[in-house]
């Protein structure tokens, strides 16, 4: 038993799927709760291998509700406990998860996006969107990072981990069904080597000493009788949400200054985004790129900033306007020159469809 | 006797008067879990989760630990709880409604898995806090709100037999009982059975309480005793249906 799962960086080859099984070692992951759903059942085939070599542990629930209750109660417990799932299972998922929100618990969900509406394929799509970013009966206090490489799934895994704890809300980390199934180059390294400090968990319930007696207590809920009460309650987590929202938000952006063109997207499709930059740039054509990486919270302000410099824009995505509801919400009230969009909903996105595109509409 | 007047250590006092309709068998139920918890002085490891449903009113109820989670989705959170820390004894308290209908599948499962946790349903042969709709444990020819010309087995099935049907699937060590608010006495000695069984970590523990709901039954005190000691007992038997020692008490 080593307490470092990860003891030196390392150079390895694997799945986006074995990528989130390590990161969420490396990340100090107690338990994972989960039901199996394509494609990201190898999150759970290689959790539980390496779950006893780490001491850490699992459930194989009878559904995602389940999972997703699980979770919670792993979380009041305190430990870091987690799940994965896909498609209809994070439909289930929006029951607790809205559940998190009020009651301000830290789970850490995997999202494998696949093909939807319904069972759909169990391939590749960007149609989660809307429910991992608003999902559920509430005000979507949740935070949700989509990820476009290995590296980022090995990254932000351990971070979704760290800001479910450190700000205790619900954390989503959304990738498709090609960063789960395929194998690319990652570097696996141990959080606290790089500066990074591990989170500490802590139980909500079951704490030291006799409730009544040593401590109130701990009644925690979130059911209110009246309408003002709720209200009460409300006000406070939303006030935290925003405060957590500026320290926490992260997009990226290259060649905006000059550009005449910006090209939008998120996830894995941003790589094809950024190829088609680079091979248009080559041959002089001025393109630009923005892509959010939290795409809740968004990057609202730093989306109307590029929008000041450039607003003729090239929004793409494997779904029919999901990214593109929240980029215009982004945008209210800030004038655009041209609006141009690629929606292929449950397919990939390729660099030379984009260059190809870009050159045909100029 | 003036023993019994008294209300549990275990209780929290600034959330009594308690909020449950007068004649409602809840407030039985958790003054007998009340006891216990004071007898097994279980206070400091205790986790009480509370359905939706009129279980909800207790989400304050005790000075133990307690959460307050969706509507059948309390074992869930309790196996949940279980799992990260052994040390914990996770309670799901819910009605017959989040037990049977909503919630069954986590019954079943809990109870296929052996999770060494502990439910109890109060079954009091309606949806209580939604207004007095059918529920898996009406009785046949029961008038509800959704059952106006009352409960036809025919073409809504008969009335689920919670503790039957876990006690067919739970394993060994797993313990399982039907008790009544109308006999204290029985339902204590069940309860602390219940909760022994968890102390012990032996297995599942499973009681359903037989309470009553005159609200919505819309009776008087004696209609609705005789409604408990009648109707719902010759439908319901208590006893123990399942023990570690299999030493049954019928
Ligand atoms: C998913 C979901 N569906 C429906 C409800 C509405 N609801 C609240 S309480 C309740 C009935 C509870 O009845 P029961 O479990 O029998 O408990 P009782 O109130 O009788 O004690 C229902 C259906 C809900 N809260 N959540
Ligand atoms: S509605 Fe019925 S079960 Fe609910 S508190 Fe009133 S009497 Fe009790």
């Amino acid at each position: 038993m080593t307490d470092k799962p990860v003891q030196e960086e390392k150079r390895v080859f694997m799945t986006g799927n074995e990528v989130v099984a390590w990161a969420a070692v490396a990340a100090g992951a107690d338990i994972m709760y989960g039901y199996p759903i394509t494609p990201q059942n190898e999150v759970m085939h290689y959790w539980t291998r390496l779950a006893p070599k780490f001491d850490k542990k699992f459930l194989q629930t009878e559904d995602e509700l389940s999972a997703g209750f699980a979770t919670i109660g792993g979380a009041l417990a305190g430990r870091k406990s987690f799940s994965a799932t896909a498609g209809p299972g994070t439909t289930l998922f929006q029951e607790p998860v809205s559940m998190a929100e009020m009651m301000r618990i830290p789970m850490v969900v995997v999202v494998q996006q696949r093909g939807g509406p319904s069972t759909a394929t169990v391939i590749y799509s960007q149609q989660e969107v809307n429910m991992v970013t608003f999902g559920g009966n509430g005000e979507g206090w949740r935070v949700v990072y989509s990820t476009a490489t290995h590296q980022e799934v090995y990254d932000y895994t351990i971070k979704s981990f760290n800001v479910a704890w450190k700000y205790r809300f619900p954390v989503f980390l959304l990738g498709d069904g090609y960063q789960a199934k395929m194998r690319e180059p990652v570097t696996m390294y141990n959080p606290e080597d790089r500066g990074i400090e591990l989170v500490e968990a802590e139980a909500t319930l079951g704490q030291e000493g006799v409730p009544g007696k040593d401590r109130p207590a701990r009644h925690i809920r979130n059911a209110y009788s009246v309408e003002e009460e709720l209200y009460e309650a409300s006000m406070p987590i939303q006030e935290e949400w925003e405060k957590m929202a500026e320290e926490i938000t992260e997009w990226e952006e290259e060649n905006i200054e000059d550009a005449d063109v910006v090209i939008i997207s998120h996830g894995v499709v941003s790589r094809a985004a950024i190829a088609a930059m680079n091979r248009l740039r080559e041959k002089g054509v001025k393109v630009g790129y923005f892509r959010p990486i939290t795409l809740r919270p968004f990057p609202n302000q730093q989306l109307r900033e590029v929008a000041k410099k450039c607003s003729n824009f090239l929004l793409v995505e494997s779904a029919l306007g999901q990214l593109a509801r929240l980029v215009k919400d982004a945008l209210f009230n800030i004038p655009v020159e041209n609006f141009d969009t690629i929606y292929k909903p449950g397919v990939g996105i390729t660099a030379e469809e984009l260059v190809e595109h870009i050159q045909k509409t100029r | 006797m003036a023993e019994r007047l008294a209300m549990p250590k275990s209780w929290h006092l600034e959330s009594k008067p308690h909020k449950f309709c007068p004649g409602c068998g809840h407030g039985i139920v958790l003054k007998i879990l009340g006891e216990v918890i004071d007898e097994l002085e279980i206070q400091d490891r205790m986790v009480f989760g509370v359905d939706i449903g009129c279980s909800l009113l207790a989400w304050d109820f005790f000075d133990v630990d307690t959460v307050q989670t969706h509507h059948g989705r309390t074992n869930p959170v309790m196996v949940g709880l279980k799992r990260a820390n052994p040390e914990l004894l996770p309670i799901a308290y819910m009605g017959d409604g989040g037990g049977y209908a909503i919630g069954s599948q986590h019954l079943v499962n809990s109870a296929f898995r052996n999770e060494k946790i502990m439910a109890i349903v109060v079954n009091n042969c309606n949806y209580g806090m939604t207004g007095g709709q059918m529920s898996p444990t009406t009785l046949p020819g029961q008038k509800t709100e959704t059952s106006p010309y009352g409960r036809d087995p025919k073409e809504t099935g008969n009335p689920t037999l919670g503790p039957e049907m876990v006690a067919a699937i739970a394993s060994p060590g797993a313990y399982v009982a039907r008790a009544t608010v109308s006999n204290t006495k029985q339902l204590k000695r069940f309860m602390k059975k219940a909760v022994e069984n968890q102390i012990a970590g032996n297995g599942f523990s499973f009681l359903e309480v037989i309470s009553s709901c005159p609200t919505n039954w819309r009776t008087n005190a004696k209609q609705t005793w005789a409604f408990m000691e009648e109707d719902m007992a010759n439908y319901f038997k208590t006893g123990e249906l399942r023990t570690p020692d299999e030493n049954k008490e019928g």
